[in-house]
């Protein structure tokens, strides 16, 4: 460790951004285009074996008094669909298995890239933004199939003057078409400024702890810096998943309901 | 694992450059084909899986535990109006059971009441049968008396005559005379 910190030369021991990097793990290059299994492919799977691996096999036994895998996975169905009752309205059921299919994935992925060395497959713009992108077309593919050109009407409030109008739909416009970047950026920027965090102040620990003596004592600090940021982290690893499932049910709900 | 994970720190430690070399990673769009298709592939089948799989089956149990639930409830309810009901139909076979005791207690007592009636009347009527009887010997011996009296009375009164006049007196003229002073001593 503190040969590291010397040949680092003064500058920053760890470099914060190097858990970010997309490394392949398997090459694959299917007519000229990367599509190679990388950590971050890795990860994906792991997230989505670990949600299947929930979902199902804690409720493999279908207990009628459930132990304590299927009671969670009970109480997470009933929050989901409380949530999507709630937010998106009766008619929105139909969507309930996608809306839990994103929560669980964010979830997941999220909690899992909190464990050391793994890769935190949120952490990434594109990933969010297709995730953000999907719920986008879906809702507004959605709103014209159930509604035809009334969806246009999401658009144009009521009791606005006339004069207002062009002005007040174009504001509607741009929020509308900015939801997706909001959406997508709000999860990644989230994931990883945490991350981020995480790693300076553990660059803080081994640069202040390489001092020796005094340093390690001082070291302390920031580690138990680290210990409170990642008990913040499981929170906003949380948080964040339920804002993108809950912006996701609002979104559905003008899409099925878009009288102002 | 565990060799993979010591080059990481390694690399991260002692080559801080490596980071910087393709910029910032998150906005590395050479890795935005990879990342896309294994999102695809990995996001479409857990919502596969999930879809047709592992949710249906979690909405069949807790459905099948509020039909459990709603059932039980049910059943007891049922339950409960049988109890009522026996308790109905108990109460009322006490209440039968106490009206039929009363109606035997008064059929009893009317029955003791009648036989006793009957015997006081039986015995009233042969002593009062014994009552007559006794007064009609009665009346027959006072009869039977009154007409010795009247003949002794005569007979009497001719010793006396005879005795009195010396000669016998006569005899019609004699009981005549008795039977109206009899009859004056009766009024």
């Amino acid at each position: 460790m503190a040969s590291g910190a010397e040949q680092a030369g003064g500058g920053f021991p760890v470099d914060p951004l190097h858990q970010f990097i997309v490394h392949p793990i398997i090459p694959i290059h299917i007519g000229g285009i990367d599509a190679s299994f990388t950590n971050s492919s890795l990860w994906m799977v792991v997230t989505a074996v670990a949600v299947f691996a929930f979902s199902f096999f804690a409720v493999r036994s279908r207990a009628m008094v459930p132990g304590r895998m299927q009671s969670a996975v009970e109480m997470v169905y009933q929050f989901i669909a409380d949530m999507v009752r709630d937010s998106a309205g009766h008619d929105a059921q139909r969507f309930f298995p996608f809306i839990f299919s994103l929560f669980m994935f964010i979830l997941f992925a999220n909690l899992i890239g909190l464990f050391p060395y793994a890769f935190t497959v949120t952490s990434h713009i594109i990933v969010t933004f297709a995730l953000a992108a999907t719920v986008f077309l879906g809702v507004t593919i959605i709103g014209f199939v159930l509604h035809g050109p009334k969806f246009l009407g999401l658009f144009v409030p009521s009791g606005v003057p006339m004069l207002l109008l062009p002005l007040v739909v174009m504001i509607e416009v741009i929020s509308y078409v900015s939801r997706p970047i909001s959406h997508s950026v709000r999860l990644f920027a989230n994931m990883l400024a945490g991350h981020i965090t995480l790693k300076v102040f553990a660059g803080f620990v081994i640069s202040i702890g390489a001092m020796g003596g005094i340093g390690i004592a001082g070291a302390v600090l920031p580690l138990a810096m680290i210990v409170g940021l990642t008990a913040l982290e499981l929170l906003v690893a949380a948080l964040q998943a339920y804002v993108f499932a809950i912006l996701t049910c609002m979104y559905l709900h003008d899409a099925l309901h878009p009288s102002h | 694992m565990a060799n993979e994970a010591h080059t990481d720190v390694f690399q991260e430690v002692h080559v801080p450059e490596a980071g910087h070399e393709t910029g910032f990673p998150p906005f590395n769009a050479e890795t935005f084909a990879s990342q896309l298709i294994w999102l695809a592939i990995t996001f479409g089948l857990l919502y596969m899986l999930l879809s047709r799989v592992a949710l249906p089956r979690i909405a069949t149990v807790l459905e099948e535990r509020r039909d459990r639930i709603a059932d039980d409830l049910d059943q007891a309810a049922q339950s409960k109006a049988k109890t009522d009901e026996a308790i109905a139909a108990y109460e009322a076979a006490l209440a039968d059971a106490r009206a039929k005791a009363h109606e035997i207690a008064q059929k009893t007592r009317d029955e003791l009441t009648a036989e006793t009636d009957r015997q006081r009347h039986e015995i009233e009527s042969e002593l009062s049968d014994k009552a007559t009887a006794a007064e009609a010997e009665i009346q027959a011996s006072k009869t039977a008396a009154l007409a010795n009296v009247a003949g002794v009375a005569t007979e009497v009164t001719s010793a006396i005559m005879s005795s009195l006049l010396g000669e016998d007196s006569d005899k019609a003229a004699v009981e005549k005379a008795v039977a109206a002073s009899l009859r004056r001593g009766d009024a």
